[in-house]
């Protein structure tokens, strides 16, 4: 079958021939066959590095006016960069690397992305097919090293399969659940004399994902839905990668459920509206966690129940019927049964609800939850979120980071490393919109913030684009800065500079005795038994690195400083800018579940349980 | 815990093995008999996986696999509604006293004689895993010098195919 059922999306190439578009037939290497696909396909931005295997690509690419290519400094910076890239703009990511470590250095970013579920491309030079399986120079069997971290992926050794493969890696990460899909071609068959067709038939009789839901189903998510007494709706990345924004709205607002949004949903229903509760999870909002546990009916939508979501399974959301709406069947009963199971995209399932559900209204059948809001509101009030002022006249990361927020405001894109830093941009900013928080969440990968910043500064530069990062993150890939720095990428980088690997400092202070095992990064030897001082040698000196690197270097160590820091920051637009701001690195992220416990000992602040009158039910 | 039998239709590629043994292995299912070979249609191989899980497992393992891109389809076969066979080869040490017997066991479990030598016979049979184990139980005191066995290959009674539709479908996007 080649017509899927796939209704188009945001990054779907379609690549099926069309009756009034004649199919070009040429004669040309395989290296012009693969940029010419790739052309075809509607790829206008790659991230990559040359090397030997992958050389004859990077030839015909020279001439490409449709494609452009940005040189990276390290493939992983190409990695995270289409990641971000995808993420911003919907469409396919592409990153291109040479053979062996050209091609290991995407690991972590296709590892990342097949997590996050973010349509990617990753294209990879080989060595010639003779030579493969002989561990010749730069061989890495990079097909068998992804395999369990892509969608698909391809090996082409005969240059005449190059636009089909092409076309079907790209439809194949874009549709159904998306995901990253490698193609690692031999560098003879790049070489090699071919013949280019397009449009091509993609032959993908074993790839069928399912985009209509099950009309009975609707109807029985839609009954559950108007008896509930206690509904959330727990929403997940899949309403954003469908483009579902709108019609979680509607639907919301139809029934006045209330919503939480999981770490990879910020943005798919905008922070500030009434009905939403925060963010669920390890370091969600009271209000958010504690309403999927007392809750009666767990409307759930293109979400997974990821461990830092539930929390020790057997007890995540005891009370609760589950309607299970996702794109990938294997997600539907994996961590929890659902009652209700709908397979389809979140954005058909969406609009099919929403009919179903006032057809249950017509019927004279609303669900009426004002008691329940009585109590979701009490928790909001009594548990909002809040910080622990910093010691005087030090910055708090959590201060800098809403400032942040309230001064660039829910236009800009804000991409943020993993940690502390991560936690609490999810929770002190403001997401108004889709496609403006990115961050790696399955994964957790440290170092995402500065290319992946990079990536969607690149493919929406009209944007304000901001990396929320740590001083951790930002020293694992903050050469990215020079590719910016000269490809007019302006983006702006925020380290959150505590000197610690904040996150993992947290767990020591709380799980630990204190005792900070490497986790202090900044700290020295002794020099001629003269110990450094204890704010911290100040090694590397942001501001010089990235003055280095082609930036504007900036640095806040005082509150009073910190509004115009910031607008300063905003006010440079012609170079990537860099501001160093120091913060106290005591501050913990809160609330807290800590690691395999219930949700039900969610702790607001340290030792601070919240009260919800448990006792009274 | 308990057996199943997966039939699964792939895409006759390279790779396509390894992918699936490897998706058993990280997601933590063990295969207990693998079997793999072509069908009628040259563009589909046809793989005989028996699992021993219980039924919400078996259910993620069918939904993982069907994520795969070249599987086509899965087909669960009813042991009751399935003929399921294995293959075994076994030398079994012989002389002329022993040899005669040995002869008699393989006719009562209508296995053939494949080769003889003077001190062993060499012994083909196919069968369900049952009918195979009660053979080479009988074989075993007269020592069993080596043993090959098959993974179990298995098809549904009837006249309906699992391959039909799917080939159709294949046909359609040829």
């Amino acid at each position: 079958m080649t017509e899927h059922t796939a209704s188009p999306r945001r990054g779907d190439h379609p690549a099926a021939p069309s009756a009034d578009a004649p199919q070009v037939v040429e004669t040309m290497t395989g290296a012009q066959s693969l940029v010419r696909s790739l052309e075809a396909v509607g790829a206008d931005t790659i991230f990559g590095i040359p090397g030997g295997a992958i050389l004859p690509a990077y030839d015909p690419l020279m001439d490409s006016v449709k494609v452009r290519h940005i040189l990276v400094r390290h493939e992983q910076g190409a990695g995270h960069a289409a990641t971000g890239y995808a993420q911003a703009t919907g469409k396919v990511g592409v990153c291109m690397a040479t053979s062996g470590p050209g091609a290991t250095n995407l690991v972590t970013p296709i590892a990342d992305a097949y997590m996050d579920s973010v349509p990617m491309v990753a294209i990879t030079g080989q060595v010639s097919s003779k030579a493969i399986g002989t561990d010749a120079f730069q061989e890495a069997d990079i097909c068998g090293i992804t395999m369990p971290i892509t969608k698909h992926n391809f090996l082409v050794t005969d240059p005449a399969e190059i636009p089909q493969v092409i076309a079907e890696a790209f439809h194949i990460a874009a549709t159904g659940r998306p995901g990253p899909v490698l193609v690692d071609i031999a560098k003879d068959a790049l070489q090699a004399t071919t013949t280019f067709r397009w449009p091509v038939e993609t032959s993908l009789p074993g790839y069928r994902p399912v985009t209509k839901p099950h009309a009975k189903q609707i109807r029985e998510a839609a009954k559950l839905l108007v008896n509930a007494k206690k509904p959330v709706l727990y929403v997940g990345g899949g309403v954003l990668k469908a483009n579902a924004t709108a019609e979680l709205r509607i639907l919301a607002e139809l029934t006045g459920a209330p919503v939480v949004t999981t770490l990879m949903a910020l943005g798919a229903f905008p922070d500030s509206h009434p009905q939403h509760l925060g963010m669920p999870g390890m370091h969600g909002s009271v209000p958010a966690v504690t309403a999927l546990q007392k809750a009666d009916l767990l409307f759930t939508l293109g979400a997974r129940f990821d461990d830092r979501v539930t929390g020790k399974l057997d007890s995540f959301a005891p009370f609760a019927k589950v309607v299970h709406a996702d794109i990938d069947p294997a997600e539907i009963g994996k961590n929890r049964p659902a009652d209700v199971p709908i397979v389809g995209d979140a954005r058909e399932v969406l609009a099919d609800l929403i009919v179903a559900v006032q057809a249950e209204h017509e019927a004279g059948r609303k669900g009426d939850y004002t008691d329940w809001w009585v109590k979701l509101n009490e928790w909001k009030k009594t548990y909002p979120l809040g910080y622990e002022p910093a010691p005087a006249g030090e910055l708090s990361p959590q201060q800098v980071i809403q400032r942040i927020g309230e001064l660039v405001g829910p236009d800009a894109i804000y991409a943020a490393g993993v940690g502390q830093h991560q936690m609490w941009a999810s929770q002190f900013i403001s997401y108004e919109k889709p496609a403006t928080w990115l961050n790696s969440g399955g994964a957790g990968t440290m170092g995402y913030a500065v290319p992946a910043a990079m990536g969607a500064k690149a493919g929406v530069p009209d944007s304000v684009v901001w990396a929320i990062d740590g001083d951790g993150c930002f020293q694992m890939t903050n050469q990215e800065l020079v590719t910016c720095a000269l490809n007019n990428i302006p983006i702006k980088v925020a380290v959150i500079n505590n000197g610690s690997l904040g996150m993992v400092r947290q767990w020591q202070t709380l799980f630990y005795n204190q005792r900070y095992s490497n986790t202090v990064l900044h700290a020295g030897p002794e020099h001629d038994g003269v110990a450094p001082p204890p704010q911290g040698t100040r090694i590397p000196d942001f501001v010089l690195l990235s003055e280095a690197m082609g930036c504007v270097g900036l640095r806040c160590e005082r509150p009073e400083d910190l509004d115009a820091v910031i607008k300063q920051a905003m006010e440079i637009n012609d170079r990537p800018v860099v501001v160093d701001f120091i913060v106290h690195q005591d501050a913990m992220v809160w609330p807290m579940v800590a690691a395999g416990t219930s949700n039900d000992e969610i702790l607001f602040a340290r030792d601070v349980r919240p009260d919800f009158g448990d006792d009274l039910d | 815990m308990s057996k199943h039998t997966l039939s699964v239709l792939v895409e006759n590629k390279p790779g396509v093995l390894a992918r699936i043994a490897a998706l058993f292995s990280r997601r933590g299912f063990n295969i207990d008999s693998l079997a793999v070979g072509p069908t009628e249609h040259p563009d589909i191989s046809r793989m005989t996986i028996v699992v021993n899980v219980e039924d919400l497992p078996l259910e993620q393992v069918t939904k993982q696999l069907n994520k795969l891109i070249n599987v086509i389809k899965i087909v669960e076969l009813d042991q009751s509604a399935a003929i399921q066979r294995e293959l075994v080869l076994v030398k079994v040490r012989a002389d002329n006293e022993t040899r005669s017997q040995i002869v008699e066991i393989v006719q009562l479990f209508r296995a053939k004689t494949v080769d003889v030598s003077p001190d062993a016979v060499t012994i083909e049979a196919t069968g369900s895993s049952d009918k195979l184990e009660a053979m080479l139980k009988m074989l075993e005191p007269y020592g069993i010098k080596e043993l090959v066995q098959s993974g179990l290959v298995a098809i549904g009674r009837g006249a309906r195919s699992i391959t039909d539709r799917s080939l159709r479908a294949l046909d359609r996007s040829a």
